[in-house]
């Protein structure tokens, strides 16, 4: 297993967001984590991106524990993530929104950019390598001078997962990453996240697209009220009584109970 | 890209010539030298500011404090204890350094207007002590007579003009050093801070560890500035480190452009000769000033060199970008060329690729 969560659990205060979350990661697969509004889904992903401490149980990575470890800690060790809202580096070129992502693996310091050491000759070519062929790869290379903010959402999207792969993870964490584009996009984002799974990168997403959902996912996990209420292949899920009562009792109260 | 470097790297070397000529358009009136020289003093601790605030986007209040530090450091040593120049230099930027790591290590648990708050009240802590601890600094009634650099081999910093180029030696390492860390990837980390805390941290910036070197290296650089200070000058009061200096370096940083290269310098030279030229209103200066600066802030909110920045990567990225970008200004036959790969995204948003708003992070 490449990530192994027991017990997890986060309170705010006395509100359980989430509570004794068990699921395993299985390396070169995806895996999916679904469940109706306010269920957990962001929370569990900053827990195991090492964003929120967790405050019951472990998750371990790759046979380590890496229980709240810091964030900068986790990415060196292997976990990336993208955020829900697109979020880039604004005036920054897209070049440089993913170059900087390459920091983490760098061994150049400070001292070194101002001596022109070696390193930091080596450390600058290879950045402007794994960037360029990362936006290659999410299809975005032409636009490497572009300001990301002034670009569509969907290329914004594309480049913050340029960004979290330029990171070299081994596991990639992808908070709703077709959200707010339409079914043509849907499917090119669901191709793309396949390709990365070839390339022998572990995904593990939260969606509310079932279709998405469906027909990229090797595991689904569903939350609801912050626990775990199935884990499966998508045909168990989609037959699953409890999650066809959380879904469709979930979708008559939300309707009602959020703004 | 080498393209792009041309008109800045063009920018960098007038301003360079224009520093390095100095001595020779002011020659026969020291007193402009003397200007000069304290502005390429100011522009030192100006980039040391820069890189706390400028890069990392942390707004720290105490630099006007580490100056002070610096200058006492060397003054009192040069006076008192009658040290070399030299050795009092290197220890006040050593024990600047030193106070910024350690005040660092509680002030950057704060964020934000926090963080500025508790810098400002580090500034006045320092300045209360250095005005009140009178048996060591003497108070109110300053330190002076502080000494000149000894001389090393034929350079004899007696010379304004030799001192002047000691002084530019410096202000061309803090420039350098600057341009060398805004490239490379500890600049990049301390940028994607500026940015966006939080997507820092996912792409593994050690925020904390960033922060902490950041402004170490300001408070240093900073105290390097007031060293230089107190030999040019001679002499100097408890106003060498008070609150009024950090916001003129902050006045340098607007004007010139925070983040930016050579930001701290043109500020810096430009406020001078402002100062200089409406010295008449004496302190009705900021009537005049006021005005310049909220102007500043409204059109060139990133300061002349931002400004120009902007100017220079909006006009390349209007010629390097697709034609279908530029379809809404009524402009160039492009209205049937949509075709090909990534052109839908520019059709899709007419504002996408014109690349009226762009900034750079990177640049001068």
């Amino acid at each position: 297993m490449l990530l192994e969560v027991r017990g997890l659990g986060k309170a705010f205060g006395g509100l359980h967001a989430v509570r004794d979350v068990d699921f395993d990661v299985p390396e070169g697969c995806v895996t999916a984590i679904i469940g109706p509004n306010g269920a957990g889904k962001s929370t569990l992903f900053n827990l195991m991106a090492g964003f929120y401490r967790p405050t019951a149980g472990t998750v371990i990575f790759d046979g380590k524990d890496i229980t709240g470890m810091q964030p900068h800690q986790t990415v060196r060790a292997g976990i990336a993530r993208t955020f829900q809202t697109t979020h880039l580096f604004e005036g920054a070129s897209v070049l440089d929104n993913v170059r900087a992502a390459c920091v983490v693996r760098s061994s150049s310091n400070a001292l070194d950019a101002v001596l022109h050491t070696p390193r930091h000759r080596r450390d600058e070519r290879r950045s402007l390598d794994t960037s360029m062929s990362e936006l290659e790869f999410v299809g975005v290379a032409h636009l490497r001078d572009e300001i990301a903010s002034t670009l569509p959402q969907e290329a914004q999207k594309r480049i913050s997962i340029a960004q979290a792969l330029a990171t070299e993870p081994r596991l990639l964490l992808l908070d709703e990453p077709a959200a707010g584009t339409n079914d043509e996009e849907t499917e090119a984002f669901g191709a793309l996240i396949r390709e990365i799974v070839a390339r022998g990168v572990t995904v593990c997403l939260v969606e509310h697209k079932m279709s998405m959902v469906m027909n990229l996912a090797d595991q689904i996990v569903v939350l609801d009220h912050g626990q775990r209420i199935a884990v499966g292949s998508p045909d168990d899920i989609r037959s699953n009584p409890l999650v066809i009562e959380a879904y469709l009792g979930a979708d008559a109260d939300t309707t009602g109970a959020t703004t | 890209m080498t393209t792009l470097l041309r008109p800045r790297l063009l920018g960098v070397i007038l301003i360079a010539i224009a520093f390095l000529v100095a001595p020779m358009l002011v020659s026969g009136q020291p007193y402009l030298l003397r200007i000069v020289t304290t502005a390429a003093i100011y522009a030192i601790a100006a980039y040391g500011l820069n890189i706390i605030l400028g890069l990392t986007g942390q707004l720290s209040l105490a630099h006007g404090a580490f100056f002070g530090v610096g200058a006492y450091i060397v003054g009192l040593a040069t006076t008192d204890h009658d040290w070399s120049f030299w050795t009092a230099f290197v220890v006040a930027i050593l024990a600047t350094t030193i106070l910024g790591y350690a005040s660092g290590l509680i002030a950057l648990r704060t964020q934000g207007a926090y963080f500025a708050i508790f810098t400002m009240a580090l500034g006045f802590l320092i300045y209360i002590i250095i005005i009140r601890w009178e048996t060591v600094t003497h108070a109110h009634s300053g330190v002076s007579g502080i000494k000149l650099p000894e001389s090393i081999g034929p350079l004899d910093f007696s010379d304004p003009v030799v001192l002047y180029y000691l002084v530019l030696l410096f202000l061309a390492g803090a420039a350098y050093s600057t341009h060398a860390i805004l490239h490379s990837n500890a600049g990049r980390s301390l940028v994607a801070i500026r940015t966006s805390e939080d997507l820092a941290k996912s792409i593994g910036v050690n925020v904390g560890v960033s922060k902490q070197l950041a402004y170490t290296a300001s408070a240093g650089l900073a105290g390097l500035a007031g060293g230089l200070f107190a030999t040019l000058n001679g002499f100097i009061g408890a106003d060498s480190a008070a609150i009024d200096l950090t916001f003129q370096f902050l006045l340098f940083l607007l004007i010139g452009g925070m983040g930016t290269v050579m930001g701290p310098v043109v500020g810096s030279v430009l406020v001078a000769f402002l100062f200089e030229m409406l010295q008449d209103l004496e302190s009705y200066r900021f009537i005049v000033l006021g005005p310049i600066i909220v102007l500043l802030v409204i059109f060139a909110p990133r300061g002349i060199v931002g400004y120009l920045n902007e100017f220079l990567s909006s006009h390349r990225s209007r010629r390097a970008s697709p034609p279908p970008g530029r379809g809404p200004d009524g402009r160039g036959p492009d209205g049937h060329s949509g075709s090909g790969t990534g052109q839908d995204n520019a059709l899709d948003r007419p504002h996408a690729a014109s690349g009226a708003a762009a900034t750079s992070e990177g640049g001068l």
